[in-house]
């Protein structure tokens, strides 16, 4: 790896670090930083402060770094694998396979089971989260069965919209025949959030996620020789067709948990690829691959912190500000460097 | 360097071959290529070139007949054994944006690298050879998207010679190149065949630059199969006068060859 690659990974790192710590300080109720220190290492006693730092802001920062680093590495796996930079997780319908998921039960609990979803409290919180993880793993086995058939990345990316299209409009009439709460409940999920995964259920998230990011390091080599097109990858010895299904496993199985504990949560996993793409100026895997990480936690980190300024306490979706701060940043870069490569 | 044969069809049939139906592209073809030698594949749009270069390199498969590969079947070969046997070059353009020209002639070396395609210090040494072979040492730290289309073309031949691979088949390297380029990609190749003693195997459309550089030609021709001889033989019995259609050209090319012989 060359030395500014390394020093960039290193400036993210910290980064992550620094917003992390951030997201532990900052918050309506001030607690002092030396203090927020001591509670990490279990020795302070104020019980109030003690559970807003451990119950509340700790699980909520676990959950935007590894959310903010699986989606922007689902990004980066998908741009790569379709050979468009417009890819993005939302696309091969894996979000909205989720989005159905949660739909059904959601919506369709109060019709059969006589109790709305909405008032069940934490049970329905983990079967939302089996609903989403089913429906987007029932959409991606879809899409590997398709992705065997269909030659064309176009027309399997064109395949993966059209389920999309399909399954909203099975959730568009799955509302109109549900009590306004349900709705309600459905719309509130589908903001996204990091919030609204409680401490049980962030050890679980955090562990899920310890496993597969460091899986979707061995596509390393693959993505690289993908990079060449088909036909020289295929020369280079690669199995074209059981490369592609590898990555949009990989990449769809990230998307799927993420979307099933935060709701959806969009433009980091568009974005974040691009962002490395323009800092570390390369489409070398080894390097793209954990920048995306790094960047993808640390964005998600500062985007959660922005959501929780004093003024919006915590009422503003995560969603608005990944995309309010986000894009004008992506797009910067992306200006700033065209500007240099024109100049060159 | 001796020529010996490396690759050889006997009553081969290429097409494609789908669920409902069999496109027989060309069929019975017959031949054998050789070490140390540039042979160039002309023919008509539509004649079978690419298929042909498809199926030798494993693309696709065969619909009849045999395919060997120093004297073992194609079809014994696993993915990964070919890609140390085959380099290609293909027609279709690699949009890569930020890879440099040593990367991408890196890549060449993926067959040979362990999980994580990390380069060792053989591969580096490798790939610094090829590189400096095809004479692209100005380009080294360049960007892929920077570069001509002659450069680029360069860059792929690099990237095949880095493959060290024993048989290179290239698929209209010399399309879309300006003259100039083209006389100097098919100098190199033929530079490269004696060299490296490589088997060097290219389709085209330049019709006189491959008469004067290639060292063998396989005329291809939807009726009437292909025809393989030295440019020069080919020339002196008219097959190049039945070959092609337009009599005119053909006749042009004699009178042009003729006059370079003196």
């Amino acid at each position: 790896m060359k030395r500014s690659a390394t020093l960039g990974m290193v400036l993210l790192a910290v980064s992550i670090l620094v917003f992390f710590f951030l997201n532990l300080l900052l918050g309506s109720v001030s607690i002092p930083a030396g203090k927020v220190w001591s509670i990490l290492w279990g020795g302070e006693d104020n019980a109030i402060w003690q559970n807003i730092v451990l119950k509340s802001r700790l699980p909520q920062a676990l959950t935007a770094l590894v959310a903010g680093a699986g989606l922007s590495i689902a990004g980066l796996q998908m741009q790569t694998v379709f050979r468009n930079p417009l890819a993005g997780p939302t696309e091969l319908g894996v979000r909205s396979g989720a989005r159905l998921g949660v739909a059904f039960v959601v919506l369709l609990s109060g019709r059969i089971g006589g109790i709305a979803l909405s008032r069940i409290g934490a049970m329905g919180e983990v079967a939302m989260t089996l609903a989403a993880i089913l429906g987007a793993l029932a959409i991606m086995a879809l899409i590997v069965y398709v992705a065997q058939r269909v030659r064309g990345n176009v027309t399997l990316l064109i395949i993966g919209v059209m389920i999309g299209y399909v399954a909203n409009a099975i959730i568009g009439v799955l509302k109109f025949f549900s009590p306004e709460e349900d709705v309600r409940a459905y719309v509130v999920w589908g903001l996204g959030s990091f919030a609204r995964v409680s401490g049980g259920q962030v050890t679980t998230f955090v562990c899920i996620m310890a496993v597969l990011l460091p899986l979707s390091f061995l596509l390393v080599k693959t993505l690289n020789l993908l990079l060449l097109g088909d036909g020289y990858a295929r020369n280079l010895g690669l199995n074209i067709r059981r490369a592609r299904m590898q990555v949009i496993l990989c990449s769809g199985v990230l998307v799927a948990v993420v979307t099933a504990y935060c709701g959806p949560i969009s433009f980091l996993g568009l974005a974040v690829p691009h962002l490395c793409r323009a800092i570390f100026r390369t489409s070398d895997h080894r390097i793209l691959l954990p920048a995306s990480l790094l960047a993808g936690a640390s964005l998600a980190l500062l985007c959660n912190l922005i959501a929780r300024m004093p003024g919006f306490e915590g009422a503003l979706p995560v969603n608005s500000v990944t995309a309010l701060i986000g894009a004008p940043v992506v797009a910067w870069v992306l200006f700033k460097k065209r500007k240099e490569d024109t100049a060159e | 360097m001796t020529r010996t044969e490396t690759i050889s069809l006997k009553g081969l049939s290429t097409g494609y071959r789908s669920k409902h139906k069999t496109t027989v592209v060309a069929r019975d073809l017959t031949g054998a290529i050789c070490s140390g030698e540039l042979t160039c594949l002309i023919g008509a749009n539509g004649s079978g070139k690419s298929t042909l270069l498809r199926t030798l390199s494993a693309f696709l498969s065969p619909l009849g007949g045999e395919i060997s590969l120093l004297g073992r079947p194609l079809r014994d070969y696993s993915d990964r054994e070919l890609s140390k046997v085959i380099g290609v070059v293909l027609t279709e353009r690699v949009s890569l944006q930020n890879m440099t020209v040593e990367e991408l002639v890196g890549m060449g070396r993926s067959p040979y690298t362990g999980f994580w395609g990390r380069l060792s210090k053989e591969d580096h040494a490798q790939v610094d050879a090829a590189i400096t072979m095809v004479g692209i040492d100005n380009l080294r730290g360049r960007m892929i998207q920077t570069l001509s289309d002659g450069e680029r073309q360069k860059v792929m031949i690099a990237k095949a010679l880095a493959q060290e691979t024993p048989i290179i088949f290239l698929d209209e390297p010399t399309a879309f190149l300006d003259y100039p380029s083209k006389v100097e990609i098919l100098h190199l190749l033929h530079r490269l065949s004696r060299e490296a003693g490589k088997t060097i195997f290219l389709s085209t459309h330049d019709l006189e630059l491959a008469l004067q550089i290639a060292d063998r030609l396989w005329l291809m021709d939807r009726e009437r199969g292909i025809r393989i001889g030295v440019p020069d033989e080919l020339v002196r019995d008219g097959s190049l006068d039945r070959f092609f259609d337009h009599t005119e050209l053909a006749r042009r090319i004699r009178i042009k060859f003729e006059m370079l012989e003196k």
